[in-house]
């Protein structure tokens, strides 16, 4: 029965916690970028603003559902991507999974301080925890592939120029052995 | 990624992720890494003799400027100023409404609000006001105006260079400001103290000495395209045969030499030695290669007009000393911006080449009556319209297509439907990006004007992530797996946008699609382009 009520209560706070949520991420820009962020509906206009907005959404709800990681990575992903080749620390970038502790604990101070629902709110905090260590595995992953991106480009370059100057003949290459 | 690995006690300290509060004029660069490209190489530098060729780096604090480099500066950009009237004007009608900030994609991308189009403009401007406006004189910070100094110098250089001249911004202005003429009048007062990129330097010299960006020098240029022929002969029977140099030809073909080097370019590049076989066999098409002339891009534009000017004038030379009659252009960008808007004050009229007709249906290029260049989009849309193409769109029937307007064809030069109709007459699926996306309100693919360089890679992953964004969304809404386009440099950017962002889905020039579906008379075709099994010939493809 808690469970239930816990559920109610949680959707019911969901609008004003998302609120202070993408609050929290998008003012991690600087104010002109920040207002423009939250501002701006139109998701091709906005796609910083509106992937962070809708991601955080999914991802709030997962939080109380299942908290599936395959769920979660593909709302998480999107946002830590662009976070990721963006100008943040690694903490910057992934920092915002832990701000929902708080704000969490500001919104549903009374009903935290009212003990009734003691388990449901350390199971979120663990659950908060574990969404912050799939934000780093993503972070890494991310930078991960824009470092093999810029690697692969330097490799092909110098690949293609020794292809032209004729000092490469693959296994199989119709030209092998002229 | 940001450098800045902060040890514990200061992670504590600055727990706070909020930026500085500071106003876009009080806050200091912060030359990032992954944001910016190499500094030019003095040897491409000399080579062109250009201004203070010297070894530089970035991010030491000092750039070996020439002791009066604010001199130079200011007289530059006095000099400017008288002789193009435009540039005087963009420097004193914007009222900073606003309408163009959120609206480039470098903005949207890195959040970085000096990459709003109107304060990368007032970057240049706070200078102009404090030196040639009384009002900038007397108010100083208040009216917006700053004098020139290390700082601001290093601003400049670092913005200029996260700009692709894409004029997206202009679109939205309610004056008609175009922020690119600013961005290539910023450039240009910075080469006048050797403050060029490399991936824009080496190429201007290299395109200059040996004829094209890539320094592949004739007798290697045509071996590229021999490999070409051979593999279009492996997977079709055929022999097309290109012409080079030659002498009399009707037609002169220039094409950015990025696609006779770079996959998945060279898959165009392949596309236009079927296409032009076809013609040569079916109607006597008489088209010449240039293997001097072998570069249709035109990096001298993101350096300064007289360099632009210089390497442009190479391909008229060329089709002057081959007698042609006109030239016909391949898939590239901002080559289109160049001939189109530049090409006939800076060189032409080009009077000894003829008013462009096509030998084949017998139409007239009237919008290269003047250049005397037609692009190969309009060129190949009329054949088709003319029914002069055996097409079997069917064969493209594994891919789902979307087009990406490339931003200096769609805004320099309005070429917007002739790509869409020869896709669509190409290809059976074909599926459009959200209207504020495509056309005149294209994204950037976030690596033109020079920027496509490896080192720089977190600006053009930010750059082009509006774009993405779109291609994205017609990925997951159509299971789109094509993005198509006419542009060299879209072709050697995109690969590693999708990879990063769209990972499904792969990049094709236009010519390569045409090529698939052309039906060559006699040909043994069980693959496309690729190495593919064309659709259907799965079973045929293996023998």
């Amino acid at each position: 029965m808690a469970t239930m009520i816990f559920e109610t209560l949680i959707a019911k706070k969901k609008a004003a916690i998302i609120k202070k949520w993408f609050g929290e991420v998008v003012d991690s820009y600087p104010a002109d970028t920040s207002k423009f962020l939250k501002k701006q509906k139109d998701p091709f206009s906005n796609p910083v603003g509106q992937t962070t907005l809708h991601g955080l959404e999914a991802i709030y709800d997962e939080l109380f559902k299942g908290m599936d990681r395959e769920i979660i990575i593909s709302f998480l992903d999107p946002i830590i991507r662009i976070r990721a080749i963006q100008n943040f620390t690694p903490s910057q970038a992934t920092g915002f999974t832990f701000a929902l502790k708080k704000i969490i604990d500001d919104q549903l101070k009374k009903e935290i301080l009212s003990k009734q629902y003691t388990a449901q709110f350390s199971q979120l905090r663990t659950r908060i925890d574990e969404l912050g260590l799939i934000a780093f595995d993503i972070y890494m992953s991310c930078r991960e592939k824009v470092l093999q991106l810029k690697a692969n480009e330097a490799r092909n370059q110098t690949y293609s120029a020794f292809k032209r100057a004729g000092l490469i003949v693959e296994p199989g290459d119709s030209r092998a052995g002229e | 990624m940001s450098d800045e690995l902060l040890k514990p006690d200061e992670l504590f300290a600055k727990i706070d992720h909020r930026p500085p509060k500071t106003d876009w004029m009080s806050t200091p660069v912060q030359i990032r890494k992954g944001m910016y490209c190499y500094a030019s190489n003095y040897k491409s530098v000399e080579y062109l003799g250009l201004p203070n060729a010297r070894p530089w780096n970035p991010l030491d604090d000092d750039w070996k400027l020439p002791e009066n480099w604010q001199e130079i500066i200011h007289q530059g950009f006095k000099e400017r100023l008288e002789k193009f009237r435009s540039f005087k004007i963009f420097m004193d009608i914007c009222v900073r409404c606003g309408a163009c900030a959120d609206k480039c994609h470098f903005f949207i991308g890195t959040g970085d609000p000096k990459n709003m189009p109107v304060i990368r403009a007032e970057l240049l401007r706070s200078v102009y006001r404090n030196d040639f406006t009384r009002m900038g004189k007397i108010l100083g910070k208040i009216g917006g105006a700053r004098p020139m100094g290390l700082d601001v110098l290093k601003e400049w250089w670092y913005y200029m260079f996260q700009c692709t001249e894409c004029r997206r911004c202009s679109v939205f202005c309610p004056y008609g400001i175009d922020t690119a003429e600013i961005t290539i009048m910023g450039r240009e007062l910075l080469n006048l103290i050797g403050l060029n990129i490399d991936w824009i330097a080496t190429p201007v010299a290299n395109c200059y000495r040996t004829g094209n960006h890539l320094g592949i020098q004739p007798h290697a240029f045509k071996g590229m395209l021999d490999f070409f022929v051979e593999d279009v002969e492996d997977l079709s029977g055929i022999n097309v045969e290109p012409v080079y140099n030659k002498k009399g030809a009707d037609i002169l073909f220039i094409t950015p030499s990025g696609d006779v080097f770079a996959d998945p370019g060279t898959y165009t590049c392949m596309g236009y030695l079927i296409l032009f076989h076809y013609l040569k066999e079916k109607y006597g098409l008489d088209i010449t290669w240039s293997t001097y002339a072998s570069e249709g891009g035109n990096f001298g534009f993101f350096t300064s007009h007289e360099t632009m000017k210089r390497l442009n004038a190479k391909m008229y030379m060329e089709a002057k000393r081959l007698g042609v009659k006109w030239i016909l252009g391949g898939e590239c960008g901002h080559m289109w911006r160049v001939i189109n808007q530049y090409m006939d004050t800076v060189n032409g009229p080009a009077d000894f080449l003829e008013e462009p007709v096509s030998p084949i249906t017998g139409t007239k290029f009237e919008n290269a009556k003047s250049t005397k260049m037609v692009h190969i989009a309009e060129f190949t849309a009329d054949l088709i319209k003319h029914d002069k193409l055996d097409l079997d769109p069917g064969r493209n029937d594994n891919l789902k297509v979307t087009y990406h307007d490339s931003c200096n064809p769609a805004r320099g030069m309005g070429l917007l439907e002739e790509p869409r109709y020869i896709i669509k007459k190409v290809c059976n699926n074909f599926y459009e990006m959200p209207a504020n996306t495509i056309r005149e309100q294209t994204f950037c693919c976030g690596g033109g004007a020079g920027l496509n360089a490896g080192e720089d890679m977190e600006l053009r992953m930010a750059g082009g992530l509006p774009r993405a964004n779109a291609v994205k969304y017609v990925h997951d809404k159509y299971g789109v797996n094509v993005l198509s386009c006419i542009c060299a440099v879209d072709r050697a950017v995109f690969p590693a946008l999708m990879e990063y962002w769209v990972p499904e889905v792969e990049v094709y020039g236009m010519h390569e699609l045409v090529a698939n579906a052309l039906i060559l008379p006699g040909e043994k075709r069980t693959t496309d382009l690729r190495g593919e099994p064309l659709p259907g010939m799965e079973d045929k493809a293996d023998e």
